[in-house]
């Protein structure tokens, strides 16, 4: 068996199509995504920040302050509506990128009488930041307002804040930051190290099974003195180690590209929240990985050895996708946890379990049985793929 | 000294449908089984050169793949030097050299490693491996591409690592299916020499083959198989003399003389 295992390493490690689809695509990949939904999400909003907003105001004459302060802020430049015209259009004609109306009670409401309300008319179907910059202004206005008064009225700092809200809803969450972040994060994990876990597997389970057929070096091996067992284990190995190590390098390139590129705040939250999962908590989750690698190991096997030819097996392996990727999905949705019956429900189960890991709420004793289910399903898969390899009909189609 | 008796091999047809006109006319086809080999008896001492003769889908290949342990017989029995296949295939295997037209190498590894990994499987210890391919590599003149890539190799280079490789451990039975098929001239040669050479060792070869001309320059005994049983069985001479031009017609009389034995069978029987 080891002698396989160490053969088919060594031709797996000499193929590039391979290394590049197990090492560099993921070492590669995660950067250049984040890399690029990064450069242009903050490209976008940096260009909405510092976009000069063209604007008209109607009712300009009600609100001096606001014009005024519109005109002397940088970023913003007057276009002058005709009264009576239909603003709307310039909107759409992209004359103006706002339109301010302006009541005629607006300065009625400065001694705080009356509430004035001033509408802001935009195209607001793209990203723009157009409320929060007007916003912005208008909140410093109303802000000024609010002083004036409380000053006039002579009411302390105190009595301002009980009067603005005079009872307040604090919320303090018991659930320590890994667990609200393990929550939201933590059922992402599975998803994608179980579907990498699968593509890394795939590569090496179609060359070594159907691809060994296909290049007429099966019979040769078959004929060997060796145990036919011993081959398919070898070759059970040699896929279920190339989809772990797919699935190890994506992650921590993830992680590392993760931190790299985040900023600020953001490298202390992940450094934190990785900090709070402990190291027995990682090797739980790696061993939780090892009975599904190897139940994604003997289902690519047993498909790529019945298929004829490399092409047969790319279409049976596609729609395994699918097979393994509803029991994972699963275990993302809001709702589902281990209380229920999904602990016995296969990969969702062990999703599910990995999830609870990271949040730091795992039942332990629970995890036995997880595991040992899992081992025993991937121990009755393998002995199928065995006893299916083995099969005349199947090997000599 | 192989010795086959008997062989018999069924399959069970997967689905009917897809057989064509001719399988369907076959009478080997019974129900849901194909009987592709029925009766299929021959020997091969040490020194002889068998070749093993008949039309397409005469059940040459299957006959050849039992022998090999690749597939189990149904009934019948295989004795390579006293060992029975059935019973003990790993020791057999251990005793068999086989090599097809069709079989390939391992691409991304080189001849070396190719030929070191099936030393290995056959309990070859990395002395012994090394000793040999470095016997075979000059026997066969492969050190000048030994090292490379096989992917990179010519036809002729390719069959020659699997010449080597097939008899790396010294077999003692040497099993060839149609080895010389797809194969350019020079490539052709070097298997011929390798055939003549495993003669001179005393090493029984048996191979199966279309080209009666590679019959003719090396086989010392002929077994024709025809629908599954075996039609003719023995020396050249006896081949050659069962028609006066040439091994063709003596081919084509053996498949004749069964097509008027079946002919006169059905006409007795109606």
């Amino acid at each position: 068996m080891w002698l396989v295992f160490q053969k088919e390493i060594k031709e797996l490690l000499r193929d590039r199509r391979a290394l590049f689809f197990m090492i560099a695509l993921p070492l590669l990949l995660f950067p250049a995504i984040f890399g690029i939904i990064g450069y242009f999400s903050a490209k976008a909003v940096s260009d909405a920040d510092s976009k000069v907003l063209n604007y008209g105001i109607v009712g300009e004459q009600y609100a001096p302050d606001l014009a005024s302060r519109l005109e002397a802020t940088e970023g913003f430049d007057v276009f002058s509506i005709p009264s009576g015209a239909d603003f709307n259009q310039h909107i759409k004609q992209g004359d103006v990128d706002f339109v301010l109306v302006v009541p005629d009670n607006y300065n009625q409401g400065s001694d705080l009488r009356e509430q004035v309300k001033v509408e802001l008319h935009l195209n607001d179907a793209s990203l723009n930041s157009v409320f929060k910059r007007v916003n912005d202004i208008v909140e410093e206005l109303s802000k000024s307002r609010q002083d004036r008064a409380f000053a006039l009225l002579n009411i302390g700092e105190t009595r301002q804040e009980a009067i603005l809200k005079p009872i307040v809803l604090e919320k303090i969450d018991t659930a320590d930051k890994r667990e609200s972040l393990g929550e939201s994060i933590g059922g992402m994990v599975p998803y994608v190290v179980f579907l990498l876990c699968l593509a890394g597997g795939m590569f090496p389970a179609n060359d070594i099974g159907a691809g060994e057929k296909e290049r007429g070096t099966l019979e040769t091996l078959l004929i060997s003195p060796i145990e036919r067992t011993q081959i398919i284990l070898g070759k059970f190995m040699t896929i279920g180690v190339a989809g772990i190590t797919t699935a190890l390098i994506t992650i921590s390139s993830m992680a590392i590209w993760g931190i790299v590129l985040s900023q600020g705040m953001a490298i202390e939250s992940v450094a934190e929240f990785m900090g709070q999962i402990g190291g027995l908590d990682f090797v739980l989750m790696f061993l939780m990985l090892i009975p599904v690698a190897g139940i994604f190991a003997a289902l690519l096997l047993t498909l790529s050895m019945y298929a004829r030819s490399v092409k047969e097996a790319q279409s049976y392996m596609g729609s395994l996708n699918f097979v393994v990727i509803v029991p994972v999905v699963l275990a993302i949705l809001p709702g589902i946890d281990l209380d229920g019956g999904w602990a016995w429900v296969p990969l969702t189960n062990v999703a599910l379990a990995i999830k609870e890991l990271i949040k730091g709420t795992m039942d332990y004793f629970a995890l036995i049985a997880i595991f040992g289910s899992t081992v025993v399903i991937a121990g009755a898969l393998l002995a199928f793929c065995v006893y299916w390899s083995k099969q005349e009909k199947v090997l000599f189609r | 000294m192989i010795e086959v008796k008997q062989l018999s091999k069924k399959f069970a047809v997967e689905n009917p449908k897809k057989l064509t006109e001719q399988e369907r006319q076959d009478p080997r086809l019974k129900g849901r089984f194909f009987q592709s080999v029925l009766d299929v008896s021959f020997q091969c001492a040490p020194g002889q050169v068998l070749g093993l003769l008949g039309p397409n889908g005469a059940g040459k290949t299957t006959t050849l793949r039992m022998l090999s342990t690749a597939l189990q017989p149904d009934g019948g029995q295989v004795l390579v030097n006293g060992v029975d296949v059935l019973e003990k295939p790993l020791v057999a295997r251990q005793k068999l050299g086989f090599l097809s037209g069709s079989t390939g190498l391992y691409g991304r590894l080189t001849g070396r490693e190719n030929i070191e990994y099936f030393g290995k499987l056959h309990g070859l210890d990395n002395e012994t491996t090394r000793q040999r391919i470095k016997e075979l590599s000059v026997l066969l003149d492969m050190e000048s591409f030994l090292d490379r890539r096989s992917e990179s190799y010519s036809t002729g280079m390719k069959q020659k690592a699997s010449i080597a490789r097939a008899v790396i451990h010294k077999p003692e039975v040497v099993i060839l299916d149609e080895p010389t098929t797809g194969l350019d001239i020079m490539a052709t040669q070097t298997v011929l020499q390798f055939i003549k050479r495993l003669t001179e060792d005393g090493v029984p070869v048996i191979f199966s083959t279309h080209h009666l001309d590679e019959v003719s320059e090396l086989c010392s005994h002929v077994t024709v198989i025809d629908q599954g049983e075996t039609r003719f069985n023995g020396d050249i001479d006896a081949f050659r003399a069962l028609a006066d031009n040439s091994l063709n017609d003596s081919f084509l009389s053996v498949l004749a003389d069964q097509s008027a034995n079946t002919v006169s069978s059905s006409t007795v029987a109606a």
